[in-house]
């Protein structure tokens, strides 16, 4: 009954550093060491580290921003590295990312209308080419599925608190109706009383739509509860992965439990609340 | 030795003068902390701030602040300034912007030293190495020459701290020390805080947005919401009866470990407001599971909890005398 819709294999980044003086060697830094996943769609999987850990390399490559050094990113079965340009266009707006910083991600020029429109912009897709009324009606879909009004469409980002452009910018993933979304850190920015919202908006939305997310986070009470499997990375290095809650409760690695013991003053009622 | 009575602060906008924090009143033993907790817009920093005279010359305060006796609000800069670095210390949230740039560690360190002790640089560096291998600086006397972009930010964070600490202050301000840190490095620089502060019986205003960040941190939590204190109480019965409903809501809408993949969380309705839009009466009102009319009226103050049916029922035995709450209905269902 499922099918693997994302698939990473042997994965390795390099980053060459600028040289020291012309005769040296140019120095590098491994960001992604052997990195292998499966993801099911309609599934999600946490990647977890901190600074420096990879985990923002491998979502940039994951949605075709960077290229690895090896290594092959399967999505739909095709290897979307190996792409020609074309074919890639064309998959693009199955892949959608929603980024950390929703002040920086959104272009303060624009209105909502534009920016939630944009992806449809970039190319026709599938050789739908859309009139004005055709691609209001779908930013007002959008718009709908994240709980904003039409009446927004025409506002500017500033008119908004941090939770609402979270909710523009995941509407903006939604409008070319993606099976993925890679969503780096979308509520380490929001106050707590509104990451809760976002979090249940974004997990109604994969209930609704099938979606299938790829969640990059630090915090694990959040991955414990939006994601299926987990993916522990240090320093670009698979440290340990499997399903959520087998890796929460018995973690193997001392990198985990570490992790596990700084989740912030976890209350004493955690389990018997609600 | 901190006390702030009715402290009001008034900011211009491009919608008129909205007052940002509305008279509140809170004080700081020797030795205590206290925790300040709000989201964006509560009026907490701007409290620490005050607190700090770092506020622009636009904003408006009215009220009291006194320090060891001294009048805070209206003092001349010149004489604030013999205050700021040497009785009252400071950490702010990004170490990488608050540290200059062009200056190496020592000197950062070594800058409060020069300036309110006028030490000579020689004894002053010497001064600031002692001060770094306090903060635990790995390497501390190899890296004195080094510049706030060669080191990591946890590490930038306790040159901050020992920068802070260097005239041995009577009162530390931490405004959201941890929050640019990763988690890991964010639990030990929270507890080397803690231990220098209970080591020099200094107090401490520790101000964020994540309540669990202030379990094990502070003797004392108050929570503000729309520039108002809503519930103020010892950290212990804080955590175990969570008056306010803000303070509920709060707590009920963090992720914890303990729940299963896929449940909701429990929400606040709405978003946080604007101050230039908070409703007269509670602050809250608009958000609140437990409203009626008679919230939007008048604003609730902060009053000693009572015994009511929810504590009753309960059975939770004491309640401090300190344990305060701005909601009148706090314990009804």
């Amino acid at each position: 009954m499922t099918s693997v819709l994302l698939e990473v294999r042997n994965l390795n980044k390099i980053y060459q550093l600028p040289r020291k003086d012309w005769l040296s060697q140019p120095r590098t830094i491994q960001a992604l060491i052997d990195v292998n996943f499966t993801l099911e769609a309609g599934r999600s999987i946490g990647i977890v580290g901190e600074s420096g850990s990879g985990k923002s390399t491998l979502a940039r490559l994951i949605m075709a921003l960077d290229r690895p050094t090896s290594g092959e990113v399967l999505f739909q079965g095709k290897n979307i590295h190996g792409l020609s340009r074309q074919a890639l266009t064309r998959l693009r707006p199955h892949f959608q990312m929603v980024f950390q910083d929703p002040y920086g991600s959104l272009d303060p020029r624009q209105s909502v209308l534009r920016i939630v429109t944009e992806p449809l912009h970039q190319r026709d897709i599938n050789n739908e080419r859309l009139d004005p009324r055709g691609l209001r009606f779908r930013a007002e879909a959008a718009l709908d599925e994240v709980g904003l009004r039409s009446s927004d469409l025409d506002k500017y980002p500033h008119e908004f608190s941090g939770g609402q452009r979270q909710r523009i910018a995941i509407a903006r993933a939604l409008i070319t109706r993606p099976s993925l979304i890679v969503a780096d850190e979308p509520v380490s920015a929001l106050d707590v009383s509104v990451q809760a919202q976002i979090l249940n908006l974004m997990q109604d939305l994969q209930e609704a739509h099938g979606l299938t997310y790829v969640w990059i986070s630090h915090d694990l009470a959040v991955m414990n509860l939006v994601c299926d499997n987990i993916v522990v990375l240090r320093a670009g290095e698979v440290l340990e992965q499997g399903p959520t809650h087998e890796i929460l409760q018995n973690p193997r690695h001392a990198y985990t439990k570490a992790l596990l013991a700084a989740v912030p003053g976890q209350m004493p009622h955690s389990t018997t609340e609600n | 030795m901190l006390a702030i009575r009715d402290l009001v602060v008034t900011l211009p906008t491009a919608r008129g003068r909205v007052t940002a924090v509305k008279s509140i009143s809170l004080d700081i033993a020797k030795g205590e902390s206290l925790g300040l907790i709000g989201e964006s817009g509560s009026g907490k920093s701007l409290t620490a701030l005050s607190v700090m005279g770092l506020l622009s010359e636009r904003a408006q305060v009215q009220g009291s602040i006194t320090f060891n006796g001294q009048e805070l609000v209206g003092m001349a800069d010149a004489q604030f300034c013999h205050l700021r670095g040497a009785r009252i210390g400071m950490i702010f949230q990004e170490p990488m912007t608050a540290l200059n740039p062009v200056h190496p560690i020592w000197h950062q360190v070594a800058e409060p030293l020069l300036r309110h002790r006028r030490m000579k640089p020689s004894d002053a560096k010497e001064h600031a190495l002692g001060l770094l291998e306090r903060v635990q600086l790995p390497r501390a006397s190899e890296r004195l020459g080094t510049y706030p972009h060669e080191l990591s930010g946890g590490q930038r964070q306790r040159v901050m701290i020992a920068s802070a600490l260097a005239c041995g202050p009577d009162l530390l301000i931490a405004d959201e020390p941890t929050t640019a840190l990763d988690v890991t490095v964010q639990k030990e620089v929270l507890e080397l805080i803690k231990e220098l502060v209970r080591e020099d019986q200094m107090s401490l205003l520790l101000i964020s947005h994540d309540l669990g960040l202030m379990q094990d941190q502070v003797d004392r939590i108050a929570v503000m919401y729309g520039g108002c204190i809503v519930e103020m109480s010892n950290t212990e019965d804080l955590f175990a009866l969570r008056a306010h409903p803000y303070t509920r809501g709060l707590f009920a809408a963090r992720p914890r470990l303990g729940m299963r993949r896929g449940e909701r969380l429990t929400t606040i309705r709405g978003s946080v407001p604007s101050l230039a839009d908070l409703p007269t009466g509670c602050g809250f009102a608009d958000r609140c599971e437990k409203v009626v009319d008679a919230c939007r009226g008048a604003k609730p103050p902060l009053l000693p909890l009572t015994h009511g049916p929810l504590l009753d029922g309960g059975g939770a035995a004491q309640i401090d005398s300190d344990h305060r709450v701005a909601c009148p209905r706090w314990d009804m269902p």
